[in-house]
């Protein structure tokens, strides 16, 4: 099948876990550089750190497996160079938010042409089930043995707030609109965010009693709902999902190529 | 021969496609998923479900009748 | 553009000389962060990249500069960062990344006085050690330094070279006194000289690329990313293809590659200068700013007829044990001249004949060392009091 054009199958089975939502991201990935019909030489992936950052060693693309949270800057200095490419980064919730914080929120501000997804699974899952920024409160994990007191905050919101021009979300349940929130976020001129809420049975489902992987999906399906929709107009406490932002703005690389021509004139 | 294949060796047996199969069609035996061409409306949703791409759907095989999609979107 | 075919003379600082020294040999990626002593090398290539048909980037901060390098580099492009002490600190986690994946770099870090915020804008050489060990874990890397202006120049294309032949991190270990000092610089036409290019696989594309398997002469052809060859990079030990292992048998033998590819090449890597030192009995070693009061030293002594040498390192790391112990071979003293508290001198003690004869000249106040001061502590040594 085509998408298997697009991996490194010597290393599948993969080692995520069974039932983690991970797996269904990367599927969704691939489908969706498939349906543009990128060439693989033309797709570059930089990944930070932790469970999510192992998604680089499957795809068949040019792949940087860099630091805990040092992904988008990594991907920074290859955009710069090769702006042609189309550079995606997978992150953790921990590695985008918490030590990737900043790089984050920069990255948004300056509106460089790359799709960062956050693989937002509430746990740090490489290290064995602490907390995360994204946690929030009341959740219990190895280093949360009383739950947690710590305050999430909302991933969309800061990216908004930081200026990225294309920001949205999903879940791992809502497998056909990841592929088409990627499929706008790769065609969007700009710093793109696509937030997946995703599943970690192992250790956030297990641990807080979310059951297994089946329970965890379906409770972001009974506890999302698409921006505009009535059900979300009706209960405020469902998590929205969609885009959030899609707005026109200069672009990075773009705006770099006209200093190099002002630079050549003066 | 069924069109949705399945990859024992990369299947993990996390019963996500058996659950979320719209017709049933799929069920786990010894931890692996295995297929029921017979409940199949071929909608594909177990393909883009699977974390581990153990799943290939042959949409060439669909059958006209077959047209029920899942409210995904919504 | 035209080639010139005279000198380009100009009075400029070293942090300018060593920007005019990277885009000699071809820098075209700088990612930086505002860090006093060092912010003039960004400033001038905020300005001068960008004609050279480079890239400048101003980060959000000094890990993310150094990931950027990376980055940029891996893309293609010569590139490199520049900062000081705290910041310095930042980016040693990229560095590490940068040593382990085999990434060409180079950092530059105009030394201030430590430890934490220290001492701003004075000068210090405290971070040799730092420069060598900052990152975790098992490695080798090179250090160079420089005393003029001219030498920052021409150190800082020695750097490019020896980061692209050996894919290394390199360290310019420069600091305030030579960073913000103006003296003539002399730059040669373009060609003059050599710049080493990047070493490129002619592995055609489909064909198996292994970016990890070394030449028999050690240097490992690299592939662009958005090029030909699609692999992977990682930080994790890995194969030949980029991929992680733990086999330990790999594992061994990356970690002997990566550390051999320099060690083994000490002497090659070996870059000094010497002041009168055959019939020295006197010897003085040192290197950056303090090698200009040592060097200040030697003269007026030599004038007066002492037996005094100066040997100036500018090869730190990988040590030069070999030249130091021949060079020193003679000496009946040997005084170290550096501004920390004898970083150096633990090294020149281990490789000396006689380590009791090897006596730390040193400053530690912010100030620079001077040549009264190395004076006063040979007239101890000579037991003519102080």
């Amino acid at each position: 099948m085509s998408v298997n054009n697009y991996i490194r199958e010597r290393f599948f089975p993969h080692l995520w876990c069974p039932g983690c939502g991970h797996g269904t991201i990367l599927n969704a990935l691939l489908r969706t550089v498939e349906s543009l019909g990128i060439d693989k030489s033309n797709m570059c992936m930089v990944s930070g750190i932790g469970c999510s950052a192992r998604i680089s060693g499957y795809v068949d693309f040019h792949s940087m497996h860099s630091m805990h949270g040092r992904a988008l800057a990594c991907a920074t200095g290859i955009k710069m160079i090769k702006p042609e490419l189309n550079v995606v980064v997978p992150m953790g919730d921990g590695d985008a938010m918490a030590i990737g914080g900043n790089h984050f929120i920069h990255a948004c501000r300056r509106n460089i042409d790359m799709v960062a997804i956050i693989m937002n699974n509430r746990i740090y899952g490489m290290t064995g089930g602490q907390y995360s920024p994204l946690s929030g409160s009341g959740i219990l994990a190895t280093t949360a043995p009383y739950r947690s007191i710590d305050r999430e905050f909302d991933a969309t919101q800061l990216a908004m707030g930081a200026g990225a021009t294309f920001v949205a979300r999903t879940t791992a349940f809502h497998v056909k609109e990841i592929g088409s929130l990627l499929k706008k976020a790769f065609e969007h001129k700009g710093f793109s965010v696509v937030e997946v809420l995703t599943q970690c049975p192992t250790y956030f489902g297990r641990k807080n009693k979310f059951g297994g992987p089946v329970q965890m999906l379906e409770w972001y399906r009974d506890n999302t709902a698409p921006l505009g929709s009535k059900k979300l107009e009706e209960n405020s406490d469902l998590i929205p999902r969609g885009v959030f932002r899609q707005v026109d703005a200069p672009e990075y690389c773009a705006e770099y190529a006209k200093i190099v021509e002002k630079a050549h004139k003066e | 021969m069924d069109p949705v294949s399945i990859r024992a060796q990369w299947c993990k047996g996390c019963g996500i496609c058996v659950a979320f199969c719209p017709k049933k069609a799929l069920r786990l035996e010894n931890e692996k998923a295995v297929h029921n061409p017979e409940l199949c409306i071929l909608c594909g949703m177990c393909e883009l479900y699977c974390p581990d791409l153990a799943v290939t759907v042959d949409k060439s095989q669909k059958k006209p009748q077959a047209t029920r999609e899942v409210a995904n979107e919504s | 553009m035209s080639h010139k075919t005279t000198p380009d003379i100009c009075f400029v600082q070293g942090n300018e000389a060593c920007v005019r020294g990277a885009l000699y040999a071809g820098l075209r990626f700088f990612a930086g962060y505002p860090i006093t002593p060092s912010t003039e090398i960004a400033e001038h290539l905020a300005e001068q990249l960008p004609r050279a048909g480079g890239r400048f980037i101003q980060m959000e901060d000094e890990i993310a500069s150094m990931c950027a390098v990376c980055g940029a580099s891996l893309a293609g492009a010569k590139a490199m960062t520049a900062t000081s002490g705290p910041g310095f600190s930042l980016k040693q986690e990229a560095i590490g990344y940068a040593v382990m994946t085999e990434i060409p770099c180079v950092v530059v870090n105009v030394q201030r006085a430590g430890p934490s915020t220290g001492l701003a804008t004075k000068v210090a050489q405290g971070d040799v050690n730092q420069a060598r060990w900052g990152t975790h874990g098992d490695h080798s890397i090179v250090v160079l330094t420089a005393s003029s202006v001219q030498d920052v120049f021409n150190v800082t294309i020695e750097a490019f070279n020896i980061a692209e032949t050996y894919r290394t991190p390199v360290i310019l270990l420069f600091d305030e006194v030579v960073g913000h000092m103006r003296e003539k610089l002399v730059i040669p036409p373009e060609g003059e000289i050599p710049v080493v290019q990047r070493l490129r696989t002619e592995v055609k594309p489909g064909v198996n690329y292994h970016p990890y398997l070394p030449r028999e002469d050690g240097r490992l052809p690299m592939s662009d990313f958005g090029g030909a060859h699609r692999y992977n990079v990682t930080g994790l030990y890995h194969d030949i293809w980029g991929f992680p292992t733990e086999n330990p048998e790999q594992v061994d033998k990356l970690i002997h590659h990566l550390v051999d590819k320099l060690e083994n090449r000490a002497e090659k890597l070996a870059l000094w200068k010497e002041y009168y030192v055959e019939d020295a009995e006197h010897l003085l070693i040192s290197y950056g700013s303090s090698a200009r009061s040592a060097r200040h030293l030697v003269e007026t002594r030599r004038a007066k007829g002492d037996r005094i040498g100066l040997l100036e390192l500018q090869t730190l790391w990988p040590f030069p044990a070999q030249l130091v112990r021949e060079k020193t071979a003679k000496a009946k003293n040997i005084f170290m001249v550096e501004m920390n508290m004898g970083q150096v001198l633990a090294q020149v003690k281990q490789v000396v004949q006689r380590p009791d004869r090897v006596f730390l000249v040193n400053s530690m106040d912010g100030q620079m060392v001077t040549p009264a001061d190395i004076g006063k502590i040979m007239r101890v040594v000579e037991g003519r009091g102080f």
